[in-house]
């Protein structure tokens, strides 16, 4: 993976010392709130209702076990022993104090990790697939242009205030696993008659107003992608609206230009910083791809492996094809039932370090659904490894079924959640503790937001669950059939929304369908393509009173 | 007042900005004499006058102004001021980077409005080179250690138009 060299050293060292000062003179009195605010959420620090939440960056997914030993100890010393995993690649810490981040920073840059430009209206974490650089199949490895922009991201000066975030993902695989047609820029490496380059997505993106991204350039080559961003940005940060933060996103200034005049201005404005400095050169791109070169992989043959139903379940949901004969990639999850989803505890990530050690060339990745992979892990080791990651409970094989549920911190921790999205994710989880049963379910993706912000991605999970406030309650409003992937798209809303206690039920009444429904080998989304919303719709709200004749149960109880 | 910081020191401002009272237009508002810097909508209603009357003439740009707008007028200006009304405002960052980049302005670029010691980096980086630092804030400290939280820097600007992967060993 990336390591840093001196330039890379001395603008994270500097980053800490920026902010300790900045927080002494917030402290002093010298900078106010509102001149701080940018200022730390800048630097992945909010000030929520309980204690600040500090976001911290694990850029395009990649982490050393020496990183991760040094969040164990941070989550220990600075907070409550434990992290969480967020949907676009950071560790969150709920109970830091604000005093103490800049002694964090410090602790961070000794490994090479920060918390830049982690939150606040600015260029954000660059995403990509979690199984970058050994996918089956991968086409093109993203990450040393992952590298390079995060590099041009990172304090660019005219590009740090502006009118809303701004999240680019890439992908280089045939699949896409980064939801690219969701993001600000969505970029998807391919190749064309020998050239490496990008087909460039525009404008999408999930939150309040949930919208697919639209190409604005089929074929990019991979040279210009940075003056081919800042012709975008520039755009944007011109004509972006900054009358009302929820028409602030790119998405909604494509969306008011139509995405031809979009893209005619882009072109317009990158005629000028086309060929011009900021072109990628072939010696950069080899001085950074040689940081992604593959391990000392052995020539293995198949392995064979012991004959243990629950090891093979396990390897069933929680390994992934690697694209070296006789290596797995493995997703340690963290999705056992009962425990908040993407949750890790100091000791976890002591336990995931060790392992990364001993069978994955001392290196792990974060997926955008929450869960830890070791990339490259020996068929003969992985039973091993299964017995090590099931001790420290992390071996729950549930990924891509029901329970591997996505879900966003929400009202428990959050001050912008309209409602707790936790307690639903564990109850669901709870109803279907059965393995058996889950297995038999198959793959389905189930996403909770606890407001409509999305970081839950609720729109693109097959059964997608929105948390809103009615009247100072909570609520639950139902999507089904959206989806991620290179068909990416929005759930379709069921109908009136549901209680929390009733969110079980619901959720078992829309399995039943499927299962009634279904052809052999039809996963749950293929059977709802096939027989569409109605049957799940007429299924959920059978015998529920609607309007008048709920008012009046209502008033009766 | 803003404290005016220039080539790294403070610096006493010798500039009036014009500004539109209630009622006043830019067709009819009356121009005052010596250094004065004018709203673009002055200008452009009035330019012949003012090139009639005056030798040094400032422009100031909003942050919903177009540079292309009078980008054929830039040699007549000795100083433009672009402003920043909120300083999480980034527009101003782009309308100095094309007056720099594009329109190869070589007058004074002087930010004004909600200047603060944070943003100045950023601000030197895509060509000002006079800053109006808010009335309240720390002028000594801003001029010893605003210019300066980082030693180098990734992308091309105004200030470096090669980025730092050009200028490797």
């Amino acid at each position: 993976m990336y390591k840093y060299d001196a330039i890379d050293r001395q603008l994270i060292n500097q980053r800490v010392d920026q902010f300790r000062d900045q927080v002494r003179r917030w402290k002093a009195g010298e900078l106010s709130d509102d001149e701080f605010r940018p200022l730390r959420l800048q630097n992945g620090l909010y000030i929520q209702r309980h204690a600040p939440m500090f976001r911290i960056a694990v850029p395009y997914a990649m982490m050393s076990s020496a990183q991760l030993r040094t969040l164990a100890h941070v989550a220990r010393k600075y907070d409550r022993g434990y992290g969480h995993f967020t949907t676009r690649h950071n560790l969150q810490l709920n109970w830091p104090k604000v005093e103490d981040v800049p002694e964090i920073l410090a602790e961070l840059a000794e490994v090479e990790m920060h918390a830049i430009q982690t939150s606040g209206n600015c260029l954000r974490n660059i995403t990509t697939d979690q199984f970058a650089g050994v996918a089956a199949d991968e086409v093109i490895d993203p990450r040393p242009l992952a590298e390079i922009l995060r590099q041009w991201t990172t304090f660019h000066p005219e590009f740090a205030f502006l009118p809303r975030k701004f999240k680019i993902a890439i992908s280089g695989t045939k699949e896409d696993r980064a939801v690219t047609w969701f993001h600000d820029i969505g970029l998807q490496l391919q190749e064309q008659n020998g050239e490496v380059g990008f087909r460039v997505i525009v404008g999408g993106g999930l939150g309040r107003t949930p919208i697919r991204g639209q190409v604005v350039r089929e074929f990019l080559p991979w040279q210009h992608i940075l003056t081919y961003c800042e012709a975008i940005l520039r755009v944007y940060n011109r004509q972006g609206r900054r009358d009302n933060a929820y028409k602030a996103r790119i998405k909604i200034l494509v969306q008011a230009l139509g995405v031809e005049a979009f893209a005619q201005q882009v072109e317009e404005e990158w005629a000028h910083g086309k060929y011009g400095p900021a072109t990628i050169t072939q010696a950069e791109f080899d001085r950074v791809a040689a940081h992604f070169t593959a391990p000392a992989y052995e020539k293995l043959g198949e392995a064979a492996l012991p004959d243990d139903k629950a090891f093979h379940n396990w390897l069933a949901r929680n390994t992934h094809p690697h694209k070296v004969s006789g290596y797995a990639a493995v997703t340690l999850s963290l999705k056992k039932h009962g425990i908040a989803p993407g949750d890790i505890t100091s000791e976890q990530m002591i336990a995931v370090a060790d392992l990364a050690d001993r069978y994955s060339f001392g290196e792990l990745r974060i997926s955008h659904e929450q869960n830890i992979i070791l990339a490259d892990v020996k068929k003969s080791d992985l039973h091993e490894v299964w017995k090590k990651a099931k001790i420290a409970g992390l071996a729950t094989p549930n990924i891509g079924l029901l329970t591997g549920i996505i879900c966003c911190p929400g009202g428990d921790f959050c001050d912008l959640a309209n409602a707790k999205s936790i307690p639903i994710a564990t109850a669901i989880q709870a109803r279907f503790d059965d393995l058996d049963y889950l297995f038999d379910i198959g793959e389905i993706d189930l996403n909770i937001s606890g407001c409509m912000n999305a970081c839950g991605h609720h729109h693109v999970g097959h059964i997608g669950v929105l948390g809103v406030d009615k009247n100072d309650s909570e609520f639950y409003q139902v999507t089904l059939g959206g989806r991620q992937g290179n068909e990416a798209k929005l759930g379709k809303v069921i109908g009136p929304s549901f209680a929390a206690d009733e969110m079980p039920d619901v959720v078992d009444k829309i399995i039943k369908v499927y299962i009634e429904n279904r052809h052999p080998d039809e996963r749950f989304l293929d059977t709802f393509d096939r027989i569409g919303i109605d049957p799940f719709k007429n299924r959920v709200y059978e015998g529920r009173a609607h309007g008048k004749a709920k008012a009046a149960q209502q008033e009766a109880a | 007042m803003a404290q005016l910081i220039k080539n790294n020191a403070a610096t006493v401002d010798t500039w009036q900005t014009l500004q539109l009272g209630e009622g006043e237009t830019p067709e009819t508002i009356a121009l005052p004499a010596g250094d004065v810097i004018f709203p673009l909508a002055v200008w452009q209603a009035r330019k012949t006058e003012i090139i009639s009357c005056h030798k040094r003439i400032g422009l100031l740009i909003q942050p919903d102004e177009r540079v292309e707008d009078i980008a054929a007028d830039l040699e007549y200006f000795i100083v433009i001021a672009v402003n920043f009304p909120k300083f999480v405002d980034g527009r101003g960052y782009s309308t100095a980077s094309l007056l720099r980049q594009r329109y190869a302005y070589q007058g004074e670029l002087r930010a004004v409005g909600d200047v603060l010691h944070d943003q100045l980096f950023f601000m030197q980086r895509v060509g000002f080179d006079s800053y109006a630092l808010k009335d309240d804030k720390n002028l000594t400290y801003a001029i010893e250690a605003g210019f300066k939280p980082f030693g180098d820097a990734y992308q091309a600007s105004t200030s470096q138009p090669q980025p730092y992967f050009r200028r490797r060993a």
